[in-house]
């Protein structure tokens, strides 16, 4: 027996899979983005949104959830490619699972996929899933101290959604200081707010989204 | 349900490093687990035996973890303080602006092997 020194993370054999992927769908052109938010927090509805307004990219949705289908469902229902994950108890999802989504989906020819991860502020945040773009989403009732409480799940974002705007009188939310904290643990990330009720702020994320799309597809 | 997603990855970790080295089997697995990871050591060591059977390297294995201290950093008046101990609220200034600076982490330290 000898001694073999690694002092590797656990999470790095995900980590290779993850780079595969990615390599794969940029080869194909296909912007994959992470969403990620506590359960409720409006990823579906906001998914809903976005299959409504940019009528002119062909949208595809990755429904992760640790058993039910019905958000796979809500998403079919608007004319987008939707596929439903299991994770099996899995309170995360891993690159060799979303690869083996995109596998199932075979549909090459998708501009967009939405991953909507488990709902959980901790461990999709640990699990690199292959995605281009990590969107987190925190809504105006959860309060505008998730920051203190969920710091790595702000820095592995490249943009934090404020969803449900439209309930900012309600809340104690303090929006300044929500973006202060944000931008102190990552000072690169995009803050969009926006309520996918009204619409406000839509127009601002979905551009951006685009944007991000055009780049994706320019070889560097 | 969070250690088993672990216990996936390091099985796999390992099966690839015994791979790129040639190992035929791992004996020892030295992990180093932070305080505040979220790791139950007791379901982590149950998932591990349930998994390591079906991975002809790891079969014999046996898993040995070490604990890394929790630290947190407080950001308005500079400090750092034991997690575990006191929280989210700075010990020394009551200040709620503190982050965690170590103590989340799962590091595959070393194994032993032939
Ligand atoms: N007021 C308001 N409610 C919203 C908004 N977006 C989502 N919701 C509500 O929040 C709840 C959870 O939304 P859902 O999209 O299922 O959250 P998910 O679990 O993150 O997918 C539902 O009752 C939605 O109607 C919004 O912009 N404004
Ligand atoms: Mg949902
Ligand atoms: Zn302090």
């Amino acid at each position: 027996m000898r001694i073999i020194q690694l002092n590797a993370t656990v999470t790095d054999s995900n980590l290779r899979d993850a780079e595969a992927l990615r390599e794969q769908m940029k080869q194909n052109g296909t912007l994959l983005i992470n969403l990620m938010s506590s359960p409720g927090s409006g990823k579906t509805t906001l998914l809903s949104r976005i299959i409504r307004d940019l009528k002119d990219l062909k949208l595809g949705v990755m429904e992760a959830d640790i058993a039910s289908d019905v958000d796979a469902r809500r998403i079919e229902a608007l004319g987008a490619r939707a596929i439903q994950v299991h994770t099996s108890g899995m309170c995360h999802m891993d690159a060799g699972m979303t690869a083996a989504a995109w596998e199932a989906m075979e549909a090459r020819a998708l501009d967009l996929i939405f991953l909507e991860n488990v709902g959980n502020l901790i461990c999709p945040a640990e699990y690199d899933t292959g995605a281009a773009l990590n969107l987190m989403l925190l809504s105006v009732p959860e309060g505008d101290d998730k920051p203190l409480k969920y710091p790595l799940m702000f820095q592995t974002s490249d943009a934090l959604v404020i969803t449900k705007t439209d309930s900012l009188d309600y809340f104690n939310f303090d929006l300044d200081k929500c973006v202060e904290r944000a931008k102190k643990l990552n000072p690169g990330i995009e803050i969009f707010p926006v309520s996918a009720k009204t619409g406000e702020g839509m127009a601002g994320l979905e551009s951006w989204l685009t944007q991000r799309l055009a780049a994706w597809r320019v070889r560097p | 349900m969070h250690e088993m997603g672990i216990v996936l990855h390091l099985a796999k970790t390992l099966d690839q490093t015994a791979e790129e080295n040639k190992l035929t089997a791992i004996g020892r697995v030295v992990l180093q687990v932070g305080e505040v990871s979220g790791i139950m050591t007791e379901l982590f060591t149950d998932a591990w035996d349930y998994f390591k059977v079906r991975h002809p390297v790891l079969k014999d294995s046996t898993l040995v973890l070490e604990t890394i201290p929790a630290v947190t950093w407080c950001d308005h008046c500079k400090q750092t303080y034991e997690t575990v101990k006191y929280g989210k609220t700075c010990p020394y200034c009551g200040s709620g602006e503190t982050w965690l600076l170590r103590g989340n982490e799962c590091v595959i330290k070393e194994i032993e092997a032939e």
